[in-house]
């Protein structure tokens, strides 16, 4: 009886196994057939960081792969700093970041002999988005402070100073946790200090969605996030103007573009390995990153490079690949 | 045979249909009275209350992943690699084919592991030693610690540190193997136990050995309860994705996993992923990957009762 038993399960057991690997088998040749015609190039490349850089490296990684099937590019998200702890700890050959890299970071990248170089792939205006209701159209950087300072209790947007509108709901924060570089850049500019930030906020960690839901569903509710995010929302959440010294700017391509949308314009980078740019796989989709630069940022709605830029980037690169 | 637990034969159910009819017709206890009935009927309607409150979670959930993710619900959902450029044609292949080499790690470190010690634990260990009764303290334990801790031993330990098998599909099912390997032992622990000690008293009578007595007897009849835990814990390391995010399961890989190197994904990982881009497209994606992930569950699971009922025996 209980051999019987056995029998069938073992039996079960291996009929399902090889199932799976005819599956995969098959699964496997289309692959390799279908994208090994152009690039003799072979390998993979790794790449951690940032979730606002990712969707660019990964629009870049697909359309690269489309040109060299040999080469598998793969995108993790595991925030600016936690990609700066991989990439430094030479884990990963690419770090996205929304933030240069910071001193203690270069401290452990040095540590472990990383040398890096920095590229940047796009700029972003760092949104602070609110209910779609909200009567106030402008914030001074001075006001945010008040808000987000460290030392902050505001509780109601009748409590920040000089507010231009008569508006008594009660403040709900929402931000990113500390591993993102948006959190970062956004404390620094902000508060002064990076990672310096009231405690009491809802931290949403590195899902944008969910900051954009909460906003959605609180008439005084306020977050700070990329520029993307509020792009594809528009019909969700009101992006607020932003006075940093020189009148209210509203976060736009241009003005990100040419940052007079200050302090909270920034550019988008990534951090190459030295050691990857050893690897022809990985130089050629850095380089293939920066030539397609506008097909990519294109792609998911992020803003381009300027000229300039872009001239600066092709420079870099060239000099890379000697 | 001692009959501890009688099954319901046909006689038992005839017999609780009969006093049920007493009861009712009020022949038996006398005429019941009102106090006893509102208390009958509330009870009831508590009960059904819990029931109701679990079905409907899972309805919602099941009826909103539908109605978003409707237009997707094709078959380049399974088949397709991510994409983030082709949205509409984007799909979970690389995820799904991770998630089950994932699970198929999980098992083979788990049944082994997990049978092993609940045999020594029941069958072996002297229960008036301090050390057995400090194991047993700490499996309990280990229970309830949170899967994130786990996580950080895995990154640790696992996929850096000692093992340094680095960022692939087998430190995740390593990691999710020591996070689930409680349930089992605990559940095997029981489904052990429910064997009748007149069975392994009988072996060893006949002149078994007490391996012979545990391999022949205690397993096969314990099997039933053991699947069960192993059920449980599969069904929850299917579903883990933060100690994964950890152990690199990594969220944008466009080619089939392997298990010992290169990146690896898994469904509840690129679901998280997509539920937090900001296009609509993706949005949709992953509402159609939770139903995925049901369909993938539900799947498994079946397969597992049926080879449970396979296994039952009755004292």
């Amino acid at each position: 009886m209980v051999s019987n038993r056995w029998l069938s399960v073992v039996s079960a057991g291996v009929l399902a196994l090889g199932l799976a690997a005819c599956g995969s088998d098959d699964d496997n040749n289309p692959d390799d057939g279908a994208n090994g015609d152009g690039g003799s190039l072979s390998g993979s490349v790794l790449i951690d960081g940032s979730s606002t850089v990712a969707p660019l490296s990964e629009a870049a990684a697909e359309l690269f792969m489309g040109e060299n099937g040999g080469v598998q590019v793969d995108v993790a998200t595991s925030g600016t700093g936690g990609g700066f702890e991989k990439f430094c700890n030479g884990e990963t050959d690419i770090s996205d970041a929304s933030r240069p890299i910071g001193d203690d970071e270069i401290a452990i990248c040095e540590a472990n002999s990383v040398a890096y170089e920095q590229l940047t792939v796009a700029n972003d205006a760092l949104s602070v988005v609110v209910h779609p209701d909200n009567p106030v159209d402008c914030l001074t950087v001075e006001q945010l402070t008040a808000m987000w300072g460290p030392d902050s209790t505001l509780a109601s947007w009748s409590d920040v100073p000089d507010l231009e509108a008569d508006f008594g709901e009660p403040l709900e924060l929402y931000g990113p946790g500390p591993d993102s570089g948006t959190f970062d850049y956004f404390t620094e500019a902000v508060n002064g200090e990076e990672g310096a930030i009231r405690t009491d906020y809802n931290n949403i960690g590195e899902n944008d969605e969910s900051g954009i839901v909460g906003v959605e569903g609180s008439p005084g509710g306020l977050f700070f996030v990329g520029y993307t995010y509020f792009a594809e929302n528009q019909d969700r959440v009101k992006a607020l103007q932003i006075d940093g010294g020189g009148g209210c700017v509203a976060p736009t391509e241009e003005t990100a573009q040419d940052g007079s949308y200050a302090p909270l314009s920034r550019g988008l980078f990534i951090y190459v390995s030295s050691s990857a740019l050893s690897k022809p796989e990985a130089l050629a989709f850095v380089q293939f990153y920066i030539e397609n630069n506008d097909a990519i940022s294109g792609a998911v709605g992020a803003i381009a490079m300027t000229q300039e830029q872009k001239d600066e980037a092709t420079t870099q690169v060239d000099t890379l690949v000697g | 045979m001692v009959t501890e637990k009688p099954p319901r034969t046909a006689r038992t159910r005839l017999a609780v249909a009969g006093a049920r009819a007493g009861v009712d017709a009020g022949r038996v206890f006398g005429p019941r009275g009102t106090a006893d009935r509102v208390s009958n009927a509330l009870f009831l309607a508590l009960l059904l209350l819990g029931l109701a409150v679990a079905i409907a979670g899972l309805a919602a959930l099941i009826i909103w992943a539908i109605l978003e993710g409707a237009p997707r619900l094709e078959p380049g959902l399974i088949t397709n690699p991510p994409s983030t450029l082709d949205r509409e044609n984007a799909g979970y292949r690389p995820a799904i084919l991770g998630s089950l080499y994932l699970i198929a790690g999980v098992i083979a470190i788990i049944v082994p592991l997990g049978v092993g010690a609940a045999v020594y634990l029941e069958e072996y260990a002297d229960q008036t030693r301090w050390y057995n009764r400090l194991f047993e303290l700490n499996i309990q334990n280990l229970a309830g610690v949170p899967s994130i801790v786990f996580g950080i031993l895995g990154l640790a330990f696992i996929a850096r540190g000692p093992l340094s098998l680095g960022f692939v599909a087998v430190a995740g099912s390593i990691t999710v193997a020591l996070l689930v390997l409680p349930t089992v032992v605990l559940a095997a622990r029981e489904a052990i136990r429910a064997v009748p000690p007149s069975i392994r008293e009988g072996s060893l009578a006949l002149g078994a050995t007490q391996w012979q007595t545990v391999w022949r007897q205690v397993l096969p009849g314990a099997m039933s309860g053991i699947l069960t835990g192993v059920i449980l814990a599969v069904a929850r390391a299917i579903g883990e994705a933060a100690p994964l995010l950890l152990v690199g399961a990594i969220t944008f890989v466009v080619v089939d996993p392997r298990y010992f190197e290169g990146s690896y994904t898994t469904l509840p990982v690129q679901i998280y992923d997509w539920a937090t881009r900001p296009q609509e497209d993706f949005q949709v994606l992953a509402a159609a990957g939770v139903l995925v992930m049901l369909a993938l569950v539900l799947v498994m699971n079946s397969f597992a009762i049926w080879l449970r009922n396979r296994f039952e025996q009755r004292w």
